[in-house]
């Protein structure tokens, strides 16, 4: 009664071998590799070409790579030493990104697992290890949802003004009034025919109608339902410029993540510069071009106090105050590329903006209505506007081609380009949460997890060996299969392992042994009133059962519940914990159970188990 | 080898009385310790800033507390960090200030400073709005795991054993809080995540010994509640110190390995496992007899589930 069929024999063998296999690339450490990747997000890498670019650029530095790998975004080359890693780094960004201030490639330095081809192809990966274990920084930045809504509202109100006047509506102002949009008119008439025009022209707009004094209404508010699609597009936007601004950075293989509704997880792994990360991270910089207000004598009463109405005052880069209108001509969002470069005629540094097909005819239209006059390039940053400059506009400029030139450097052309370049955000963004870790700490971190595991290991097994002898050798072996499972699963699923996950480990190992020593309780009391040995294993295991599962249960109820609640540390620890506890059932019950069948099943005439001393009262 | 040679059930019952009085007592300690010192919160809760630096030779701690008063911030704490050579700064949040700058600026002004240089080990920035969030969460999860527990328990015994496991155990919880209140000791989010684990760890106890009280009601007759609880008891009590012996090997191994961020991990988890044994068995166990646990409950169940086979 004590034998599993063949099969459950041998699902356990191939379990445990699947075990083995996908625990064997943690063995092997990591190699040193240059990883080259697309740093536009109109690029894309043509992986075979870009292998043989590759290898042609070491050759010509006669360095020597261990081997080139390609997946669907990057090339990775591995390397002997780091000393050749690199140096193979600057001959590779030499090669791929001739002109340093316009890369089209992230060439950036990585490690990669040391473990056989073979591996690699069924997807055996080593632990995805974390921040906290290999050194990096982590932010958390929130998105100010607001500030996307009232962006659109600006928008709108220039939209409504324009399509009034193409439908010749007469109204007495357009302005945004906190989170809405308000028209004025002086007849009723107009008011209703602005409402069925309005209606028809854009219906993500709710309007309500009132009266102001004399004056007739319209109240327009953003529907809930394109309230929640600009949050959405905003935050897809913002990672998206994320992603190009890290890209400047060349960090090898960076996480960007929603979180929630509202909020972005960027983590750069190896990453030490902080503040420039920061920096570049940090820049809620946004682009807006207006037109500035040069009636003569309005700037000096601006300055003294009185500001005529639709204007703003803003200093230009050397402080000078320049009157702007408040209407918004064009957004950063219009923008499709911005580089440094020269103005052809006088051979400055200049900006090269190109806008997209909307931004050009809205471009188109305002430079031929308004030549002679100024208009302002505004770049806000934290709320703060700039006039990075304000150009008298010669002539009428169409097919979205713009250049911006006077008072710069080139690196201040370079800056400002990239700036513009990345992207603007689509809202602004704060960093609520930062998490820096040293790399040498991250070394310790995962010496010290590893040691605290392995000598409480060593600890449990040499007790368990002493007090259930045989018993307790399988109870071992099943604890050490729980952890090769654990890690293997670990290691499939690439879930993040950090401090508190290895924590997990641990803790899991420590708890799963229970499972076994109710078993192993069991049985000694079975024997103990007087159960044959075979009995005695059968019932030890079946009623043990019970108990094992409702234990299980109750401890995944806690997993779960850090699991759904958890944040940051805590996720780690209760998804490394949650496993675990699977894992265990298997490992304390099939496994252990399997082994003594094998031990003990074929034995007819069996008068002792090898199970320690089962004292009986009275002998 | 055999620890535990039993000759006759112990009486524990007997002295129910006592072990919740003690266990009161140290309840309303927890409460109290709480409630005038209350809990070290870590960064993590309370937002600002911590930076650990690491030096080559010891600084003069003096010096570093003059640089950050010279920054603006005359109530930063700054302490040794495991050795002389490593140094802990915490700084609040102050409104106004560009938060995500202060770790730059306090490294920078750190770095002009004389003698050794600061090597840069780790800097946490929380925000005042995630600290909230955390507490509100973790909060939400006790919740979760409570509610999680008792369905659970009901379900597969009877209310009046998920009541008492649940009233049991939670004022583990409760201890534990009450030594991290009475020794100032940092409640962290590790911290948090072991005193949930060992919530659903020492509830296993009690289940371990429910099993037991289920199946000697079943099996043996003529047995008074007590006797049955007492029996539960003695047969289990050999398990569950070897369970959490083995336990507490693991947990002792990663205070003694696991450095400061696993240290007063595996401190909440010592405290948890020792009360857990204790509240577990000797407190839960009272309270389900003074809940008026009995054979029929036991029996009835059965006999419903024949007629739903028949």
């Amino acid at each position: 009664m004590n034998r599993y069929p063949l099969w459950k024999n041998l699902l356990i063998g191939l379990v445990l071998l699947w075990g083995l296999i996908y625990t064997l690339p943690n063995f092997y450490g990591e190699v040193p590799a240059v990883q080259v990747s697309s740093g536009k997000a109109t690029l894309k890498l043509d992986s075979s070409a870009v292998m043989k670019r590759v290898e042609e650029s070491l050759g010509k530095a006669g360095l020597q790579h261990d081997g080139l790998f390609a997946d669907l975004t990057s090339v990775r080359a591995r390397f002997h030493d780091t000393d050749t890693q690199l140096k193979a780094k600057d001959a590779i960004e030499k090669a791929f990104n001739p002109d340093p201030a316009d890369p089209s490639y992230v060439v950036a330095l990585n490690l990669l697992s040391a473990s056989p081809q073979w591996l690699t192809s069924i997807h055996a990966l080593p632990m995805y290890l974390g921040l906290d274990l290999r050194g990096g920084v982590h932010f958390l930045l929130q998105v100010d949802m607001k500030g996307a809504v009232t962006k659109r509202l600006d928008a709108t109100a220039g939209d409504l003004r324009s399509l009034l006047r193409d439908k010749n509506v007469r109204h007495a102002g357009i302005s945004r009034d906190g989170q809405s949009v308000v028209v004025k008119f002086r007849e009723v008439e107009a008011q209703s025919r602005a409402r069925a025009v309005i209606m028809a022209a854009n219906n993500d707009l709710q309007l309500t109608e009132g009266q102001d004094g004399a004056d007739f209404k319209l109240t327009a508010t953003l529907s809930p339902l394109a309230q929640k699609s600009i949050q959405e597009s905003a935050l897809k936007q913002n990672i998206t410029t994320l992603h190009n601004r890290i890209n400047e950075l060349g960090v090898a293989e960076p996480v960007i993540q929603q979180q929630g509704l509202d909020r972005i997880v960027v983590q750069l792994p190896g990453v030490q510069d902080v503040a420039k990360a920061k920096d570049i991270l940090g820049r809620t910089a946004t682009l807006e071009i207006r037109m500035v207000d040069d009636t003569p004598g309005a700037l000096e009463a601006a300055v003294g106090g009185a500001l005529p109405a639709g204007t703003e005052i803003y200093n230009d880069r050397d402080g000078r105050p320049i009157l702007v209108k408040k209407q918004v001509v064009l957004t950063g969002d219009r923008l499709t590329d911005a580089q440094p470069g020269f103005d052809g005629q006088n051979h400055e540094p200049a900006v090269h903006l190109t806008l997209d097909s909307a931004g050009a005819r809205i471009f188109k239209d305002v430079t031929r209505e308004n030549i002679n006059k100024r208009m302002a390039i505004l770049l806000i940053e934290k709320g703060k506007g700039e006039v990075v400059t304000a150009p008298v506009i010669r002539s009428e400029i169409g097919g979205g081609r713009v250049q911006i030139s006077g008072k710069m450097t080139s690196e201040e052309a370079t800056d400002t380009a990239l700036l513009l370049r990345a992207g603007s955000l689509a809202a602004p963004m704060e960093i609520i949460e930062e998490r820096t870790i040293g790399p040498s700490l991250g070394a310790e971190n995962i010496s010290k997890g590893f040691h605290s595991t392995l000598w409480g290991f060593v600890a449990i097994a040499i007790f368990m060996c002493a007090y259930y002898v045989l018993f307790g050798f399988v109870s071992v072996v099943a604890l050490a299969s729980n952890l090769l499972l654990l890690i293997a699963l670990l290691s499939l699923l690439q879930a993040t392992l950090t401090l508190p996950g290895i924590a997990a480990i641990a803790l899991t190992l420590g708890m799963a042994i229970d499972a076994n020593v109710l078993i192993n309780e069991r049985i000694r009391e079975e024997l103990r009133n007087g159960a044959t040995p075979q009995a005695a294993i059968h019932a030890g295991y079946d009623r043990a059962f019970d108990t094992i599962l409702d234990s299980n249960v109750t401890t995944l109820i806690a997993g779960i519940a850090l699991l759904v609640f958890g944040s940051g540390p805590v996720r780690g620890f209760a998804v490394v914990h949650c496993l675990g506890i699977l894992t265990s059932m298997f490992s304390a019950i099939l496994v252990s159970r399997g082994l003594v069948n094998l031990i003990y099943g074929k034995k007819r005439k069996l008068d002792k188990l090898a199970i320690g001393q089962v004292w009986k009262p009275g002998l | 080898m055999e620890f535990f040679r039993i000759h006759k059930d112990i009486p524990f019952m007997k002295h129910a009385l006592v072990f919740n009085v003690i266990s009161l007592v140290t309840f309303v300690l927890a409460v109290f310790f709480l409630a005038t010192k209350g809990l070290h919160f870590s960064v993590e809760f309370t937002g600002g800033t911590l930076m650990e630096v690491s030096y080559a030779e010891p600084p003069a701690l003096e010096k570093i507390r003059e640089a950050m008063a010279k920054e603006g911030y005359q109530d930063a704490q700054v302490q040794n960090f495991g050795s002389a050579r490593d140094v802990l700064i915490r700084l609040p949040n102050r409104e106004g200030m560009e938060t995500g700058k202060v770790s730059d600026k306090v490294l920078a002004s750190l770095r002009s400073l004389d003698g050794p240089k600061a090597e840069l080990r780790r800097v946490e920035f929380v925000g005042p709005q995630v600290g909230k969030e955390l507490a509100s969460d973790g909060a939400m999860a006790l919740l979760l795991v409570i509610g999680g527990i008792v369905l659970y328990l009901a379900m597969r015994f009877e209310w009046r054993f998920a009541v008492s496991a649940i009233i049991a155990n939670l004022h583990d919880v409760i201890i534990i809080l009450g030594f991290f209140a009475l020794f100032q000791w940092e409640f962290s989010l590790p911290v948090l995540a072991a005193t949930l684990a060992v919530l659903g760890y020492s509830v296993n106890e009690s289940v371990v010994v429910f099993d037991r009280v289920r199946e000697t009601f079943r099996r043996k007759r003529g047995l008074t509640t007590p006797q049955v609880l007492d029996h539960a008891i003695t047969s289990t009590i050999s398990r569950t110190i070897i369970t959490h012996g083995s336990t507490q090997i693991m947990v002792l191994s990663m205070l003694l390995f696991g450095g400061e961020t696993l240290y007063y991990f595996s401190l909440a988890l010592t405290i948890g496992i020792c009360f857990g044994i204790y509240s577990s068995v000797l407190v839960a166990s009272p309270l389900v007899m003074w809940l008026g646990v009995s054979r029929e409950q036991f029996m009835q169940v059965k006999k419903e589930k024949e007629e739903a086979v028949v």
